[in-house]
């Protein structure tokens, strides 16, 4: 770890004032992956600005009857709120599947979507090659191993996938960002949020470098009663998502009056299955139905040489999460 | 009777090896290589130099040269870089993170060399080794004649990948001089062969050395050799004149401290239409080091399975450039019995034969290779009684037929044979009754985690005829009675017997003196294995372990939901620390089967997923039900006290166990561990 300046400002324009004056400034909230980062001299920030004094722990209903959920409540506090539990548990489902106890009770929401890939050659400072944390060294992962790597959205230059899974419920739930500056406050879109890698794979997201996160934002619950969030890994808890899949449905009797389907382990960001979902629209919730739609999720995937059951699972996962949403034997 | 170290434990009162500082301490850092063959060019370490708070820099430049350094591990005596994470350098400072800080401030520049880190590509340099002096080849009968005659054949080459130990507690070496003694904390499975090694090094007496280990958090073989870290340890407290803590991290400990190696095994089985085996051909080709040859005897169990009578083992060593492979729980039993009991699970569909049924038929009432008779074997008891506890006998032999309907699971059913040596060596131990009536016990032994202060406290108390809560007991320190290595699943069988003997001598002492003496009376017994008993009889530990699974057929994930084993491992002589081995053990076998695999960058020798984030093994979710119990038949032959050790043999066959069964549920075999998702998901057909 590099020596770095510490500060715990009270007030949000210090915080954005110390943002806008440095690039090597970051912000420490829950420190779950930040601090790790630090320890092994993948992440080597000047100066820390710790806004864990910040008011912006409050879960509460928005006046549209939303909710907001402030950046700094934490990941455990947030699954288990009435609120989340009772009108968004996929949410609640897919923060829950994430980490451990600990983890959780420390990590923040503003935290979660600013989660690294675990990507191992990224997070090993000792490989020569990763464009993400070296810019210009080459991807390590697209000859090396990539088992747990992207099938779609992926470039040349980069493969990570984005670890959350909480930002895959996120993704399924239109959820927005709220973010300030010194220029004031804007909503992200949460499909807009992070970025794939394309020729830039250091970006991980659109924050600009002044921005903090407020809040995240979901809009009245629909999906409430149908919907699920399954993930599928190497053991039955404390590891990442090979793949996941937050699947929600409005029901309209029998019909899906409005699908949602996001990924996570297949993408640098959480991936929207878009095609699947217009596919399932006005169409009897059943079996084949799901069978037939999941298919397009991966009708442009791009395997590596480790990551190609990626390929076969996706749709199954997919099938599986919309049957258990739907209720669908 | 309760572990008695357990309170101690839950309340952190136990002291681990990282939590001694002397006076005065300072922190060691190991700086390590990041490429796998080449030599250091050169070091920049100016600014390590002057950074805040360092005491000093050892690198290769600098290094002190040690009168009996061994080559076997790195420790500064040349530039030569031999695989990735190799120790390189120490930083020592004040502070540990003033000593972490300086050593990323240092500049390596290497000199390459080609580096040979393709397994299979290395077949044909391989070449004949040894384990423990036993030959790597053993050959009995005419294994040609055995196949000829075998009417039916099964020929399958099996893989297990390299694994390392990932013991809770990190390394960690408290070293201190005073003038040319030594005396360092050190985490050791072996105090007292630590101190005959340092001493060479160092080129001192050995009785100049003393070596302290009173709490280990896990060795499992990976803490039984002299590492690089230990030594580096007391040259840089040398070096500084002050008491130096060099404590390693998870990541750390991928490469310099062992590992187990990834095996290549090639099973030929031959038996009759009856099932009787008329042949075993097991080849095994395992990767070492170029610093120096470790045997992975993966074959060594096919020699005392099964009564073949012709049978053929071979061992083939592949160098690679990665760190040396070492001693892994169970080493060589655990990887080779996956082998040959995968192999007979084929076997038994080929014939179209029980599994189990297919084990007895082939029933060894005596050793194999030397005839001898076995010290104590009840295995045919462990099958019965497994197989009724585990309900056996209602399984449908064919593969995919178990559903369960609610949930479309396909279960599984598979079951293995377990086996390990029973090992023993002479250990000292001294009884001493105390003016108070306490009685102290103290024995230069370790605890690794298994329970020997409470094993100690037990056998001394039964001796003695007093209650266990009378008895202290000290370990773990080279200035206490000898005994050997904790390791080959030794320690009871070795050290209770000497415990035993002398608790027998003060029980003597004893008799007709004054209830409450004025001073100490103590007895210290050394006790050996009789050498003759290698030619009378043949001392092994047997089991059955069966196993049930749950397959998601569209998914390809696996649940390994109950575990069903029963031991002939003589008498076990504390139950509650005994299931806790058995148990771990099968977690082990578990972490085999479905979860460890490290994986090596081809390019670099570098470990991919060096942490425990990414390096998996089992959590307690992935554990279902287990359901061990023991004969507890003590074995008499071997021992005075009839217990013939159980540390490892949870291990072995449970790996093949689980893969039987995951076969039975899916009709899909995998042949290289471990079978994960993936290797499931492109073969499986969708209902």
């Amino acid at each position: 770890m590099f020596p770095f300046e510490y500060d715990r400002p009270t007030q949000q324009e210090k915080v954005i004032d110390a943002l806008s004056h440095s690039n090597r400034t970051k912000i420490l909230a829950g420190g779950t992956n930040l601090v790790d980062l630090m320890k092994n001299g993948v992440e080597q920030p000047e100066r820390l600005v710790d806004i864990n004094r910040l008011d912006l722990t409050t879960i509460a209903q928005l006046d549209d009857g939303g909710v907001r959920l402030g950046a700094l409540a934490h990941n455990s506090d947030t699954a288990n709120h009435p609120l989340i539990r009772e009108r968004y548990p996929l949410l609640s489902q897919a923060i829950l599947s994430g980490a451990s106890p600990q983890l959780r009770n420390m990590a923040t929401n503003g935290g979660n979507l600013l989660q690294r890939t675990r990507c191992y050659y990224f997070t090993d400072s000792g490989f020569p090659q990763c464009n993400k944390r070296l810019p210009g060294s080459g991807c390590g992962a697209i000859e090396g191993f990539n088992r747990i790597h992207a099938i779609l959205g992926g470039s040349s230059q980069c493969v990570a996938t984005h670890p959350s899974d909480m930002c895959v419920a996120l993704a399924a739930l239109d959820a927005t960002v709220r973010v300030q500056s010194s220029k004031g406050v804007r909503t992200i879109e949460f499909p807009n949020f992070h970025r794939l890698p394309g020729d830039t794979p250091r970006l991980d997201t659109n924050l600009e470098p002044d921005e903090l996160i407020l809040s995240i934002d979901l809009p009245p619950s629909r999906f409430a009663s149908h919907s699920h969030y399954l993930k599928i890994r190497d053991r039955a808890s404390y590891a990442f998502a090979l793949v996941s899949v937050a699947a929600a449905l409005e029901m309209d009797d029998e019909k899906i009056r409005t699908a949602r389907i996001a990924l996570g382990g297949v993408a640098h960001k959480p991936w929207r299955a878009t095609e699947v979902e217009k596919e399932l629209v006005g169409r009897r919730a059943e079996r084949t139905l799901f069978e037939l739609a999941a298919r397009l999720a991966v009708r442009d995937a791009r395997p590596l040489n480790h990551n190609m059951f990626k390929v076969e699972l996706v749709p199954h996962a997919i099938v599986r999460a919309l049957s258990l949403a739907g209720g669908v034997a | 009777m309760n572990r008695v170290d357990g309170r101690l434990k839950v309340t952190g009162a136990a002291r681990f090896t990282a939590e001694f500082t002397p006076p005065n301490t300072a922190y060691g850092v190991i700086l390590q290589s990041t490429i796998a063959h080449g030599r250091i060019g050169r070091m920049d370490v100016g600014k390590a130099e002057h950074a805040d708070g360092v005491l000093g820099v050892i690198t290769p430049r600098n290094a002190p040269k040690l009168p009996g350094a061994e080559s076997r591990i790195s420790i500064l005596q040349n530039s030569n870089v031999e695989y990735n994470n190799q120790p390189i350098g120490v930083v020592v400072a004040e502070s540990y993170e003033q000593a972490v800080h300086a050593a990323a401030l240092i500049k390596v520049r290497y000199d390459f060399l080609p580096s040979k880190l393709d397994f299979q590509s290395g077949f044909v340099r391989g070449y004949p080794g040894t384990h423990n002096g036993e030959p790597g080849d053993l050959a009995f009968g005419d294994i040609d004649e055995g196949l000829s005659h075998a009417e039916v054949r099964i020929d399958q080459v099996y893989r297990t990948p390299i694994m390392h130990h990932n013991p809770m507690e990190p390394h960690a070496s408290v070293a201190q001089w005073d003038g040319d003694r030594l005396t360092i904390h050190d985490t050791t499975q072996n105090i007292s062969g630590h101190k005959q090694k340092l001493a060479a090094i160092f080129g001192i007496p050995a009785e100049n050395v003393h070596v302290v280990s009173v709490f280990l958090g896990g060795g499992f073989g990976c803490k039984g050799e002299v590492w690089s870290h230990s030594v580096l340890a007391a040259m840089a407290a040398r070096y500084v004149r002050r008491p130096v803590k060099l404590v390693l991290d998870r990541p750390q400990m991928f490469g310099p401290v062992g590992a187990r190696p990834q095996t290549y095994q090639h099973l030929t089985l031959g038996a009759g239409r009856d099932g009787k085996l008329t042949a075993i051909r097991h080849e095994v080709l395992a990767h070492t080091s170029y610093i120096e040859d470790y045997l992975e005897s993966s074959a060594f169990p096919t020699r005392v399975m099964y009564a073949c009578p012709n049978v053929s083992t071979m061992h083939r060593l592949v160098q690679l450039n990665l760190g040396t492979p070492t001693y892994a729980r169970a080493p060589g039993v655990a990887t080779g019995t996956y082998a040959i009991e995968v192999a007979m699970d084929e076997l038994a569909y080929a014939l179209r034969m029980d599994p189990l049924a297919l084990r007895q038929a082939n029933y060894a009432e005596v050793d194999p290779h030397s005839k001898l008779p076995f010290t104590g074997k009840h295995l045919d008891e462990c099958y019965s009684r497994g197989a009724d506890r585990f309900g056996w006998s209602k399984r449908n032999p064919e593969p995919g037929s178990m559903r369960e309907e609610s949930s479309g699971l396909r279960i599984g059913w598979g079951m293995a044979t377990e086996t390990y040596p029973a090992n023993r060596r002479p250990a000292s131990a001294l009884v001493r009754m105390k003016p108070d009536g306490r009685v102290l016990v103290a024995c230069g032994t370790h605890e690794i985690g298994g329970g020997t202060y409470s094993m100690l406290a037990q056998v001394a108390a039964e001796t003695l005829g007093i209650s266990a809560d009378r008895i202290d007991v000290q370990l773990g320190d080279t200035l206490l009675p000898e005994a050997p290595i904790s390791a080959g699943s030794m320690t009871a069988a070795s050290v209770t017997p000497a415990v035993q003997a002398a608790a027998t001598q003060l029980k003597a002492k004893l008799q007709g003196r004054s209830a409450n003496p004025n001073d100490a009376v103590e007895a210290e017994a050394k006790v050996a294995p009789d050498e003759m008993l290698k030619q009378k009889a043949s001392p092994h530990s047997f089991g059955a372990v069966f196993a049930e699974v749950a397959v998601d057929p569209e998914l390809g994930t696996v649940k390994v939901r109950r575990i069903v084993a029963v031991y002939d491992v003589g008498r076990v002589i504390n139950e509650q620390t005994g299931r806790s081995q058995f148990i771990g053990g099968i977690v082990w076998g578990i972490s085999l089967a479905l979860h460890e695999n490290t994986l090596v960058d081809a390019r670099t020798g570098r470990v991919a997923n060096g942490n425990l984030s990414e390096y998996h093994v089992p959590v307690n979710a992935d554990i279902g039900e287990i359901d061990v119990s023991a004969l507890n038949i003590p074995d008499m032959v071997f021992n005075s006290v009839g217990a013939r050790g159980i540390g490892e043999i949870g291990i072995t066959g449970t790996a093949a166990a689980i893969s039987n069964a995951v076969f039975h549920a899916t009709g899909i075999r995998v042949r290289d561990l471990p079978i994960t998702l993936d290797k499931l998901n492109t073969h499986q057909q969708s209902r």
